[in-house]
């Protein structure tokens, strides 16, 4: 395999010919913020976040899409490069609730660490932000897209699935929104709640239902789960609190691994010691049904009978 | 058909006998048709028709002469043709009755004349003298408004179809060198090198490639890509098909705006003309050279005219623009090689490859050869087309050309480039018009529009129309641009409110620092420059609005007072009747006053007084 040598901050680097600049400066030890990319759907360039100052080039550039190429002089925090990235974040908080204290996502929400990293504290630029409804009708996953910073992971992810693409970016300029078709709330659409969109969103706008207010992110204890409900073999995490289960969350889907509520819901009765209520939809409503029709089987318990 | 050159004769010959018999001509651009071209045009076929004449009608696209439309030519065997401006359904009888019965041209109408070699009329100008055309060249508008836009034979006619000809004869490579020696630049703004676009795309391994034609042209004054589409459709549909046979593609794509809709039907019958005559579709004149055009109407995105967010809309896709690299030229038009330009670009093909590379690049400068068409809007005398070579400067395009500023008043910017250029103001002028000029004077080519602007334009407020032009188009998908602009505008708008502070301008620079350095697209980086350029350029004005509270060009109506002048009020009270909010109170034959806690600033009044007697400051 052929090989690219290149300095990062001032450290020579080599590297497989393709790699990414993200990755070789992180690969390097060097910290690079990120938003919106994703390792199955790269080469977004959205957010900015991750603009490095690459000597020669007539603007920064995004590391995770530009490829490191022989020669290259790479600065990921130069003074252009932190001014640019606090003026990026500056533009998020100035368009975002800034509602830390009583968020779900705090402790693990990457505006609020990036924010905390560059010092940039509650917005100085003041104006018109976005004012949405916050929507809560389906029952598994709350959308509040005030704090959304549009980074288009949860657009990507569910348009990877088959049949999925419920969600889109829709509108533009200051008013554009991921949405789901004809901008109708996520009960109303297609969305088969798989909570895709929740395992990648990296701020606060898309959480879990059932664990809103009832732990913070670090008063939880992880442990790796994998469904086995079919071959894909999806992996969630069970989230314990004071040794005590309180729920199951997917984890990023990975390639032909495409995460389904059955599967979710499956892991929630088999480990949570008080597992939600299932729904599911019928017709245009999601209503309460019995675990055995939630996970298809009541045929089985049926004849088990 | 097999052999263009055999009926090519036949065409020219009865081209010339057209050419030499009575005829009319009018001008149905959309400007010539807004104007009520057609209107006039039932108003001659009733007059020819009534007085029993042996003429010709027949109509053209726009000549240029937007300011004089509607627009009518008229000619008669072995003399010149006069090009009358505004002419209208209640003075046709009169033209045709003088100039085609009684053989007399009304001067006084007259714009122009057209020689061709024969005698000229007293009293007209001829058009390469005349003060309009006389700096201008006529290349790739050559046939605008002086041919029928709809018949492929008058497009053979006047040399038509001989550069593909030419081309499909010549070695491919030869046909990317000989643009290459041309030096032309990409005519839709970002000014690129074609000759080595199309190297790239040559050398690209593809079992497919792709010719696309950006016809989304969207800045605010510009209209030069919609001229030539309607004016010469197969020049740009030649254009491509040199591009296709040069680089290897056998299908191309017109992405044409859907506001373009006579555009789009006259493309739409060229397409289908020439393939009925086989210059276009399977063995091109028996060469073995197969190329398809199809049109995409796009849906009215700005962002849309930015090539990779145009090939995602082409795809089906949401218009936003990708990351290059992968530059089209390798990943394009479903991830094929694509060869992508714009309007005029494509325009230019025909000519160059006729006339050779070094023709061309024997036009303009040493960096930007050849000529550009640009499309003359605002404060001037003379709104249209022009074409000029590149190197010619800003004052003689505005003051010869365009003809200077209207209503007598005085010069203070020409707005270039569009929502990406900038303003530059009048030490400027000498500037010349080539691709790094502009850039060094904080302006851009961008794809020709040149808006004039006079004294009592403000500065800031043209600075929050274009920022609201492109936080609006914005595609939403980068930060910088999505809310970047917005904060700008947000300022902008306060400072034009009164309500701005000194802060304001250094937040203004430090955000367009930002969002010109690390936004994804040139919509994006490009979307600072107003705010920049007249910043650069009219610092004093943000000044005056932010520490004086005084908006010196009189136009930001929350700046402005209204007083009435004792001395010249006579008290007649026709102010009084004026105010909509009864602000203006005062005994009859006793100065008025105004209460400037009721006032609402609308200068109703200010015309309605005969005495002047209003100030507003």
């Amino acid at each position: 395999m052929s090989t690219v040598a290149l300095t990062i901050n001032g450290q020579e680097v080599t590297v497989p010919k393709g790699t990414r600049l993200l990755d070789a400066a992180t690969g390097a030890g060097f910290f690079i913020p990120t938003f919106c990319h994703d390792e199955n759907s790269p080469n977004y360039g959205g957010c900015r976040i991750c603009v490095v100052e690459v000597k020669g080039a007539r603007n920064l550039v995004a590391s995770c899409c530009a490829e490191a190429m022989n020669g290259m002089v790479v600065e990921t925090e130069s003074p252009a490069v932190v001014e640019a990235r606090k003026t990026i974040l500056e533009l998020m908080l100035a368009n975002h609730p800034v509602d830390c204290l009583t968020c779900d996502k705090a402790g693990d929400c990457r505006l609020q660490d990036y924010a905390f990293r560059y010092d940039v504290k509650a917005p100085a630029l003041g104006g018109e932000r976005k004012d949405y409804e916050f929507d809560d009708s389906n029952p598994y996953i709350n959308r509040d897209m005030n704090k959304c910073i549009l980074c288009a992971k949860c657009v990507r992810t569910c348009q990877e699935a088959e049949d999925r693409g419920v969600i889109s970016l829709a509108y533009r300029g200051f008013r554009t929104k991921v949405a789901p078709a004809l901008d109708a709330s996520l009960a109303e659409s297609a969305c088969v709640s798989c909570s895709r969109c929740v395992s990648v969103c990296p701020v606060g706008a898309l959480t879990y239902k059932s664990l809103s207010g009832k732990t913070r992110t670090w008063e939880v204890e992880k442990e790796e789960v994998t469904c086995t409900w079919c071959e894909a073999g999806c992996q969630f995490d069970l989230l314990r609190k004071n040794g005590k289960a309180v729920g199951v969350v997917a984890k990023s889907p990975g390639n032909g691994r495409p995460l389904c509520l059955k599967g979710r819901l499956g892991l929630e009765l088999k480990y949570n010691d008080e597992p939600m209520t299932p729904m599911l939809k019928k017709g245009d409503e999601y209503v309460e049904v019995s675990w055995a029709e939630a996970l298809g089987l009541d045929e089985l318990v049926e004849k088990l009978k | 058909m097999g052999n263009l050159k055999e009926i090519r004769s036949s065409i020219e010959e009865q081209y010339k006998k057209r050419m030499d018999r009575p005829r009319i001509v009018v001008g149905l651009g959309t400007c010539g048709i807004a104007a009520g071209g057609n209107k006039v045009m039932d108003a001659i076929n009733a007059e020819v028709e009534k007085l029993g004449l042996d003429v010709d009608v027949d109509f053209t696209s726009c000549i240029g002469m937007c300011y004089a439309e509607p627009v009518v030519e008229m000619g008669l065997p072995g003399q010149a043709s006069v090009i009358y401006g505004g002419v209208y359904p209640d003075n046709v009888s009169k033209l045709i009755e003088s100039h085609l019965v009684n053989k007399t041209p009304v001067t006084d109408m007259a714009e122009i004349q057209v020689t061709g070699g024969a005698a000229a009329y007293e009293g007209i100008p001829v058009m390469e003298k005349s003060p309009y055309y006389e700096k201008q060249v006529r290349s790739v508008t050559s046939r605008l408004g002086r041919t029928n836009p709809e018949s492929i034979e008058d497009y053979i006619a006047t040399g038509g179809y001989a550069g593909l000809e030419k081309a499909l004869s010549m070695e491919r490579q030869e046909i990317v060198d000989e643009v290459k020696k041309s030096g032309l630049r990409g005519r839709g703004g970002g000014g690129f090198p074609t000759g080595t676009k199309w190297q790239f795309v040559y050398d690209a391994v593809g079992d497919k490639k792709y010719i696309v034609c950006n016809a989304d042209e969207g800045d605010p004054g510009a209209f030069m890509d919609r001229s030539v589409l309607e004016g010469d459709p197969h020049a740009v549909m030649e254009g491509m098909m040199i591009a296709g046979y040069a680089i290897g593609a056998d299908e191309g794509v017109i992405y044409c705006r859907a506001e373009y809709p006579l555009a789009i039907r006259r493309l739409n019958l060229a397409i289908e003309v020439a393939e009925e005559m086989g210059i276009l579709g399977e063995n091109i004149m028996g060469s073995g050279f197969n190329f398809r055009i199809r049109i995409k109407a796009g849906a009215g995105a700005f962002v849309c005219g930015e090539e990779t967010a145009l090939l995602n809309s082409i795809e089906g896709k949401r218009g936003m623009p990708r990351v290059r690299p992968p530059f089209p030229a390798h990943k394009g038009l479903w991830q094929k090689p694509t060869c992508l330009n714009n309007v005029e670009t494509f325009a230019n093909i025909p000519f160059i490859v006729r006339n050779g590379g070094d023709w061309y690049a024997s036009m303009g400068t040493e960096k930007s050869k050849g000529s550009k068409v640009f499309c003359l809007t605002g404060k001037i005398n003379n709104t249209g087309l022009a074409e000029v070579p590149m190197g010619i400067t800003l004052r003689e395009v505005v003051f010869n050309i365009a003809g200077g500023i209207s209503d007598g008043k005085q010069f203070k910017a020409v707005q270039s480039g569009g929502p990406s250029g900038g303003c530059l103001p009048a030490e400027q002028l000498d500037l010349p018009i080539d691709y790094d000029s502009l850039i060094s004077g904080g302006a851009m080519m961008g794809s020709g529009g040149l808006v004039v602007m006079d004294e009592t334009t403000c500065m800031v407020d043209v600075a929050k129309f274009f920022l609201n032009f492109t936080q609006l188009e914005s595609c939403g998908k980068c930060t910088p641009c999505r809310e970047g602009t917005k904060r700008l505008l947000e300022i902008l708008e306060r400072i034009c409110e009164g309500k701005g502070v000194p802060e304001d301008i250094d937040t203004l620079e430090r955000l367009a620092k930002t969002i010109k350095t690390s936004a994804l697209c040139a919509l994006g980086q490009t979307a600072p420059n107003p705010v920049l350029t007249t910043l650069r350029y009219f610092r004093d004005e943000y000044e005056a609005h932010i520490n004086d509270k005084r908006c010196p060009a009189g136009l930001c109506s929350a700046l402005l007072t209204y007083s009435i002048v004792e001395d010249k009020c006579v008290g007649c009270g026709v102010c009084i009747k004026a105010c909509p909010v009864g602000a203006i109170a005062g005994e009859k034959k006793s100065a008025h006053t105004i209460d400037a806690s009721k006032c609402v600033k609308c200068g109703a009044c200010v015309p309605k007084c005969k005495f002047d007697a209003i100030v507003q400051a």
